[in-house]
């Protein structure tokens, strides 16, 4: 039996027992890797590619994605630790170098566009290519909530393999059988005869050892630290200014560096008074580049200055006229023009929408910047036919091969440091920052070169959560049940805009899932279904934003819902429950979230709430929002949340991250709105791209559902719900219906 | 120009222009990043520290202004507010990606420096900083326990 996607579900829903894992056709070093992979200090013992023990028992693991924020720090060592039986507070974190063992396979399987529900032949077949592609090309991507489920399996095996050899080598220093060793908090105890050798003591015996053939993975039932809320390990550093993010990265030396990109895209530099700003106080270096000038200073704020005071000029190029409203027009002419390529088409949902009384509504939301907290920064330095690169990043391992590609560089040559990330949420996949700073640091060679892009380039250059439109077409039977419904979305392809620039010149064909993702296979059950897409290119560059299609296609099917129950009379969570007999989990996190929010109970005077039900990256959140308007601003005074996320590593980081995905997709429901006029961005900076603040963020109370469901991702699923869930109550507090976002207070 | 910098119990000497923010003394001169950049027009907070015990947003604060007066930055917060807010901060579990923290640590701290059981009010009004990853209510919470350790022994 080989190491595949159903060993992963199985550990992950095993009752009883541990579960016993055979290597198989994969062999031990293909999942546990080489130990050699991993940097060591004086005293540090690698056992395998995901830890290292030191003299003094503390326990490092090597972590293969990033940190954002969302405590992949804390939860991927969790799973080392409680197999290696390590008391918690002898573990640390480490990024793990760039190597193939740390691939991510999961990511991959979850490209395919296929209901997570379909345990069918061909969707299983789809799922194994998928997974061999991603073993083989073992991209190490930080993305679409993936880290858990992803290491879920190897690093609890690389654990429980060091804890057998570990236990080996006590075995021999004490003459006993391994049978009558225990593992205990760090020691290695033969209880028998009362003695005990640290892990520490024994790290250099068990490296000589082979990995076992077989591990056992402890039992849920038997774990001591998963499930537990264990204090995250990157806090402290996090609380006295000693965190290192990528702008914070200081080498001898550094020269800091602002820019100016022509602000239409496709336009080009025209004029630049290198004379001026070489005279201004500070300025190291002047380089122009096709579409930008770079300045270089003795600090970052000398470079900005120069470009304020004598700014470069630029031509708009081919797209100076264009407008959002543009972008809108060519989604609508889009939907006018044909029925879409359809993702899921069961029954006959377009014949059964002829009728008179067929609901229509069509619902579209705007394009967004992702406004990471750390502006977008890049150090590079180019000496001696080698680059070194330090980037807050989500795929190192393409970071450096785009890198290598750019210099002409072997990727041997090219070193990739991921430092800490000051917020990702998909705009840290990009390489374009990082293309940027090589091309500025070829000009200024042999010294460390720091580009900090301004707020204003920061918002004004991203790669944005696209703008969508969609249509909707739905018909209930005389019981008031969905008989029919008809979705069709109109946006440009997220996937494909990522890979065209991640692999340049690889063809890009068929179907992108991220468009429809949270648009198709719906949990409600509806005898005629067809959810149809029609990409339409736009001429900003789109990227992924913290939950991709689910971020829009949310909003409109669950406020679409929302009518629907409304047509039908009948209450929106005893609507969608009566549309949900099937599916167990979803009932219990509409039943529980019913009671936790009072939803029975009268509102107070002047409120309103409104409910969302969202499945994403294999979790479930629904969210009741309690919504009133208070000067002319929509006040949003409370939220619950319940979450299905399957199998819990640390219920601690599932709830920050309901309460961050909350504000997250709040702060966009009321205010993101990133708008084109004359081929360019008008938002400059946080004045007039609103950011949600402590004072306007609501009281968020989550509940966990216990599901015994394999772990599901959280990194995501707690944004999708919550505009709906507001547009919900607005429309129940007003009477008015809005069907774009960001939503406004009426009046 | 020179200028004599008193940060964190320590002296520097700085040669700057006049109108130099702080921000980039001390981030790109004196290399103390704590201190972070997220806006450089006082719109976000995070590049707060303390001038003379008060909450300044540095990004938009020439060093000739602070020359004489006393700073006190993220990594030197070490007094009893510091400490207590530091240790609330822990068992709260606040910080997510962090970056935004320095700024909010310095905010908190120079309120309970003058209100020391701020209501929830007071805090809404004060902590205007940003927090892309949402951990306000964290903020709010570590706050007030912060300011229970602090009254206990006062
Ligand atoms: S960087 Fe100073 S307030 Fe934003
Ligand atoms: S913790 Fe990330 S911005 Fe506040």
């Amino acid at each position: 039996m080989s190491l595949n996607r159903r060993h992963f579900l199985l550990a992950g829903s095993a009752l009883g027992g541990g579960l016993l894992i055979g290597w198989g056709a994969m062999r031990p070093r293909q999942l546990l890797g080489e130990a050699a992979l991993l940097p060591v200090e004086a005293g540090e013992i690698a056992l395998n590619a995901w830890l290292k023990i030191a003299a003094d028992g503390i326990v490092t693991v090597a972590v293969p994605r990033a940190e954002m924020g969302q405590g992949v720090y804390t939860a991927l060592p969790m799973l080392v630790a409680e197999e290696l039986a390590a008391p918690w507070a002898s573990l640390r974190a480490e990024q793990a170098p760039i190597a193939s063992v740390y691939g991510n396979v999961t990511v991959m399987v979850d490209a395919a566009p296929l209901d997570e529900h379909d345990h069918g032949l061909l969707a299983g077949a789809m799922r194994w290519t998928l997974e061999r592609v991603g073993r083989v090309l073992a991209v190490q991507v930080t993305g679409g909530s993936t880290s858990v489920r992803d290491a879920w399996l190897p690093m609890r095996s690389a654990g429980a393999a060091a804890r057998d050899m570990l236990a080996r080598a006590a075995a021999a220093r004490l003459g006993v059988p391994v049978a009558e060793i225990e593992a205990d908090a760090g020691r290695m105890v033969h209880p028998a005869t009362r003695r005990s050798l640290a892990y520490g003591e024994l790290a250099a015996d068990a490296a000589r050892l082979d990995p076992p053939d077989a591990i056992t993975l402890r039992a849920p039932a038997a774990w001591r630290l998963l499930g537990r809320p264990l204090p995250r390990t990157d806090l402290a550093a996090k609380t006295d200014g000693s965190a290192v993010f990528g702008i914070d990265v200081r080498q001898a030396g550094t020269v800091y560096v602002s820019l100016r990109t022509a602000p239409v895209v496709g336009g080009s530099l025209a004029q630049y008074d290198r004379v001026a700003l070489e005279a201004r106080p500070g300025v190291i270096a002047v380089v122009p580049m096709a579409d930008a000038l770079a300045v270089a200073g003795r600090t970052w704020w000398h470079a900005e200055q120069a470009l304020q005071a004598v700014p470069p000029s630029f031509d708009p190029g081919e797209h100076g006229a264009l407008s959002s409203d543009d972008i809108f027009a060519a989604f609508g002419a889009a939907l006018d023009a044909g029925d879409g390529s359809a993702y899921e088409d069961r029954g006959d949902a377009l014949g059964e929408l002829h009728d008179a009384d067929v609901l229509r509504a069509e619902y579209r939301a705007p394009m967004l910047a992702h406004a990471c907290m750390e502006p977008m920064n890049c150090t590079v330095r180019l000496h001696e036919g080698a680059a070194e690169i330090w980037l807050g990043n989500q795929a190192p391992d393409l970071m450096r091969r785009i890198a290598a590609t750019a210099l002409d560089l072997d990727e041997a040559k090219v070193r990739v440091h991921t430092p800490l990330l000051g917020g990702g949420f998909g705009r840290r996949a990009e390489p374009d920052v990082m293309l940027r700073a090589i091309e500025i640091a070829r000009a200024i060679p042999d010294q460390a070169v720091q580009l900090v892009y301004s707020r204003e380039e920061d918002l004004q250059h991203d790669t944005y959560r696209p703008p969508a439109l969609a249509r909707f077409a739905a018909r209930l039977d005389t019981r008031g049940r969905l008989h029919a419904w008809h979705n069709h979305v109109a946006c440009p392809s997220v996937s494909k805009a990522v890979l065209g620039r991640a692999f340049p010149g690889l063809p890009l064909a068929g179907p992108d899932k991220t468009n429809l993702e949270g648009a198709m296979f719906l949990p409600y059950a509806v005898p005629h279904r067809r959810v149809a897409h029609s990409t339409v290119p736009i001429v900003p560059p789109v990227g992924f934003w913290r939950s991709v299609g689910h971020s829009f296609n949310a909003f409109f099917t669950e406020c679409f819902m929302d009518e629907l129950a409304g047509a039908a009379a009948r209450d929106p969570i005893e609507f969608r429950l009566e549309h949900l007999a099937a599916r167990p989990r979803e009932r219990h996190v509409l039943e529980l979230l019913r009671d936790l929010s009072d939803w029975n109970e009268p509102s107070a005077p002047g409120t309103a709430r409104g409910v969302a039900l969202h499945g994403s990256f294999h979790s479930i959140v629904g969210q009741v929002a309690e919504v009133s308007i208070d000067n002319g601003e929509i006040v949003v005074q409370r939220v619950t949340c319940v979450v299905d996320c399957g199998q819990v590593v640390n219920p601690d980081i599932v709830i920050a991250q309901m309460e961050s995905g909350i504000v997250f997709g709040l702060t966009a429901a009321l205010y993101g709105d990133v708008r084109i006029a004359a081929g360019r961005v008008q938002q400059w900076n946080f004045p007039d791209y609103r950011m949600l603040t402590l004072g306007e963020a609501p009281p968020i109370e989550t509940h966990i559902v216990v599901s015994g469901a394999p772990p599901g991702g959280v990194g995501e699923p707690g944004t999708p719900p919550i505009a709906p869930a507001v547009a919900n109550a607005l429309a129940a507090l007003t009477g008015q219906r809005q069907r774009a976002l960001p939503l406004r207070a009426p009046g | 120009m020179t200028f004599t910098l008193a940060i964190n119990g320590r002296e520097y000497l700085v040669e700057s222009e006049p109108e130099v923010p702080l921000l980039w003394i001390l981030r790109d001169v004196l290399g103390l990043t704590g201190t972070k950049f997220g806006c450089g027009v006082a719109a976000c907070g995070a590049c707060t520290v303390h001038v003379d015990g008060r909450a300044m947003r540095t990004c938009t604060l020439p060093v000739a202004a602070v020359a004489d007066k006393t700073i006190t930055t993220i990594e030197g917060l070490d007094d009893a507010v510091g400490t207590a807010l530091r240790a609330a901060w822990l068992s709260h579990q606040v910080p997510q990606c962090g970056y935004c923290q320095s700024g909010m640590l310095m905010s908190a701290a120079a309120l309970l420096a003058t209100q020391p059981r701020p209501s929830d009010a007071e805090i809404d009004r004060t902590l205007t900083n940003i927090c892309r990853c949402g951990t306000y209510q964290r903020i709010r919470r570590a706050i007030h326990a912060a300011a229970a350790t602090l009254g206990g022994a006062a």
